[in-house]
């Protein structure tokens, strides 16, 4: 124990006073732990997007672990920032996979060793082997798994099985489609080419993000029967060219609203009647919802846009902090965070152990697909779903299985960024 | 004598030090390093020093810098008749017909009044105001003078001009009037002993004396809505694109080089409009 206690770093001293107050608190509800008096002295400063980087995880933490956890909210954009350029700013980075692919060669992060992970056998097959059972087919685009294992702790290489040094430990994933507001389109929607036809001139919107957005362009060409690609998730010059020259027509022709940005802005556009078919991500179906204004999170025959994040530890990591790492990652695949986010309508990377932290009927609802027994809440209180109704798009197997393409980094990225500025000033 | 002369000189320069300090630390500085890390190259996640022409020449020679600039200039334009005819109107009202001083700093402040909360804030409120449910179309139809909702009222140029020139009048109206105040009476008085017509002193008296008013308020409105990005996303619904929205996209995908050289092109040009500008009036010499 002393010579663990030497080896603290200077910052981890410096915060030792004011870890105290937690520690105090700590003591009395805080988990067995081997090590317990030392990390208790321990601050982990995590960033990430604001899905999963949420206080109530930060204050179970220091409730279960004994330890700090300080949490840093940025978008997209700003997180794929931090994670290339300030490497000393975090001890976690909480980044999507596609990032993780942008990122990785920097060498700002280490993997993580996979005997020391205790739910690793029980974690999807999506994030290890690439199939979510036996007899699926692997997504185009970044499959989780391509850029989910490397040659060592230190390896800044992608290696395609599981050797037992993961780059990021898989947390939060879900499978993105459009939303519509059926009210106002009166008739099924079941095709990704809808959004392009006529009838909804001026009331369509995509999402202004170009890695994500000229993935959903790739799935309305594709389902609009203009082209097939190989690889919507690796165009080449040719195909981003035909894609974004379908769309700037469109856009010429006064398809599109607008573009929205941010979470709250494609709620705001849909909620407001300014847009009736748009690409949305789940928790903007929800809170479209909430406001009392029917929407729906359509499932489409061509399948769905899939992200997954994970966590990735600091290369700078070691000693007594980097166990705390472990000790946080294990925690974080244990359960509870798991439910929390399931019950948001996003999966969990071990669904068996968030089981353990929902009800009967949230399971259901939420991973089988089944009809609600009963008033179906959030963790914050609000009412999404009335009993008898059913989730969109089914259950787990149905919405995970029905997965075409993962967002992700195209090798003529900057190419795709250009073309896709022009887009936005056509 | 020499020495007091020496202390001179030193007291000169000890008094000029504060001021150029600051210029040095918060303005050359930056701008030097801008113009340096636009020459670098950048791949996905990494930047590396050199110097190489690429950014520029990817720059110009595409179509779409153009057509962005054009765009640029087009709001800037727009934005500034607008801002020029209310802001004159307003602040002649206040000077010449407003006769006691407490009643034109009470209408002055009443000017400022939006001026309190924060500039996003009157940006965003126009939406759902001008939106296809809106205030505004609900208003008009219900009065019975559309019978469909005016689509180009929110996220179109419309819009975005709207919001500029709501949000920038007020640099127009403080310089104006702030010159205005300065016109000696008597000059008007004179002009009218000498027969002219109320247009004719506008025109020929008031005009001319409140030139680097308007120089002034011009520079503001024009630099602010060149360098602007987040007007133009939220109220042309991210559907148009001005330079500061290439510079912001250029960032976010850690384009930092790219994005200097655009900032480069832009500070130029403003520097180059601004002197055009500025050979019309000596600010300096009339005020």
């Amino acid at each position: 124990m002393t010579e663990t206690t030497n080896k603290l770093s200077r910052r981890t001293v410096l915060k030792g006073a004011t870890a105290t107050a937690a520690a105090a608190a700590g003591s009395t509800l805080g988990a067995p732990m081997i090590w317990a008096q030392n990390i208790r002295n321990i601050t982990l400063r995590q960033f990430g997007t604001g899905v999963s980087n949420l206080n109530e995880v930060a204050e179970r933490v220091r409730e279960d672990l004994g330890f700090n956890l300080e949490m840093t909210a940025l978008d997209t954009d700003a997180v794929t920032q931090r994670a290339a350029t300030q490497p000393n700013s975090f001890d976690i980075a909480d980044i999507e996979y596609f990032i993780c692919k942008k990122v990785w060669e920097a060498g700002n992060l280490q993997a993580m060793d996979t005997s020391r992970l205790e739910n690793y056998d029980n974690i999807v097959g999506i994030f290890r082997t690439g199939l979510l059972t036996p007899e699926s087919t692997i997504a185009q685009g970044t499959a989780p798994h391509t850029v989910g294992f490397t040659s060592g702790q230190f390896g800044t290489d992608f290696v395609q099985e599981e050797s037992g040094w993961m780059t990021l430990i898989p947390t939060i994933y879900n499978a993105d489609t459009l939303g519509i507001r059926p009210d106002l389109i009166g008739r099924p929607i079941n095709n990704w080419s809808e959004l392009l036809n006529p009838e909804f001139a001026g009331k369509a919107s995509i999402l202004d993000i170009s890695s994500i957005g000229i993935m959903d362009m790739a799935m309305v060409v594709e389902s609009m029967g203009e082209y097939t690609y190989p690889d919507k998730g690796n165009m080449t010059r040719e195909e981003i060219d035909l894609t974004i020259g379908i769309f700037t027509e469109a856009k010429r022709n006064g398809q599109f609203r607008a573009f929205w940005r941010s979470f709250d802005e494609s709620v705001n556009l849909m909620a407001s009647g300014e847009v009736v078919i748009q690409s949305m991500w789940s928790p903007a179906i929800t809170a479209v919802r909430a406001q009392g204004i029917p929407c729906v999170y359509q499932p489409l025959e061509e399948g769905y846009r899939s992200w997954g994040g994970g966590l990735g530890i600091s290369a700078a990591l070691s000693g007594i902090e980097l166990d705390a790492a472990y000790e946080y990652i294990n925690w974080y695949l244990s359960g509870w965070v798991g439910g929390f986010l399931m019950r948001q309508g996003y999966y969990s990377a071990v669904p068996s152990t968030s089981r353990e932290y929902m009800t009967e009927n949230e399971w259901g609802y939420w991973f089988e697909g089944l009809p609600a027994t009963d008033v179906i809440t959030s963790p914050f209180g609000d009412p999404l779903a009335q009993a008898g109704e059913t989730r969109d798009g089914g259950s787990f197997y149905d919405r995970m299985g029905a997965v075409a393409c993962w967002n992700s980094v195209m090798e003529e990225n900057q190419y795709m960024v250009r073309r896709w500025n022009e887009f936005i000033a056509a | 004598m020499k020495k007091i002369r020496e202390n001179n000189a030193l007291t000169g320069w000890l008094m000029v030090s504060p001021l150029a300090i600051t210029l040095l630390v918060f303005l050359v500085i930056p701008i030097v390093m801008i113009a340096i890390v636009s020459f670098w190259r950048a791949t996905e996640y990494s930047i590396i020093p050199d110097f190489s022409w690429e950014n520029y020449e990817f720059l110009f020679s595409s179509s779409v810098t153009y057509r962005v600039f054009l765009n640029t200039f087009k709001y800037a334009l727009i934005t500034w008749a607008f801002t020029l005819t209310i802001g004159f109107t307003v602040a002649y009202f206040l000077a010449f017909h407003i006769r006691t001083l407490t009643w034109q700093i009470a209408l002055f402040l009443l000017c400022t009044i939006p001026f309190w909360t924060s500039n996003i804030i009157r940006m965003i409120s126009w939406i759902p105001f001008l939106g296809r449910n809106g205030i505004a179309n609900t208003t008009l139809l219900n009065m019975g003078i559309i019978d469909a909702p005016l689509e180009w009222l929110l996220f179109s140029d419309f819009a975005v001009i709207l919001a500029f020139v709501h949000l920038y009048t007020l640099f127009m109206v403080v310089p104006i009037f702030n010159t205005m105040m300065r016109i000696d009476r008597s000059l008007i008085e004179a002009a009218r002993d000498a027969g002219a017509s109320g247009a004719q002193i506008l025109w020929n008296v008031i005009i001319p004396l409140t030139k680097p008013g308007i120089m002034i308020g011009t520079i503001f409105v024009v630099t602010l809505v060149m360098g602007d990005f987040v007007t133009v996303r939220l109220m042309s619904g991210s559907q148009s694109a001005n330079v500061g929205r290439l510079i912001s996209n250029d960032i976010a995908l850690l384009q930092y080089p790219s994005a200097s050289a655009t900032a480069v092109v832009l500070l130029l040009t403003v520097v180059i409009l601004i002197s055009i500008l500025l050979r019309f009036v000596d600010i300096r010499k009339e005020l």
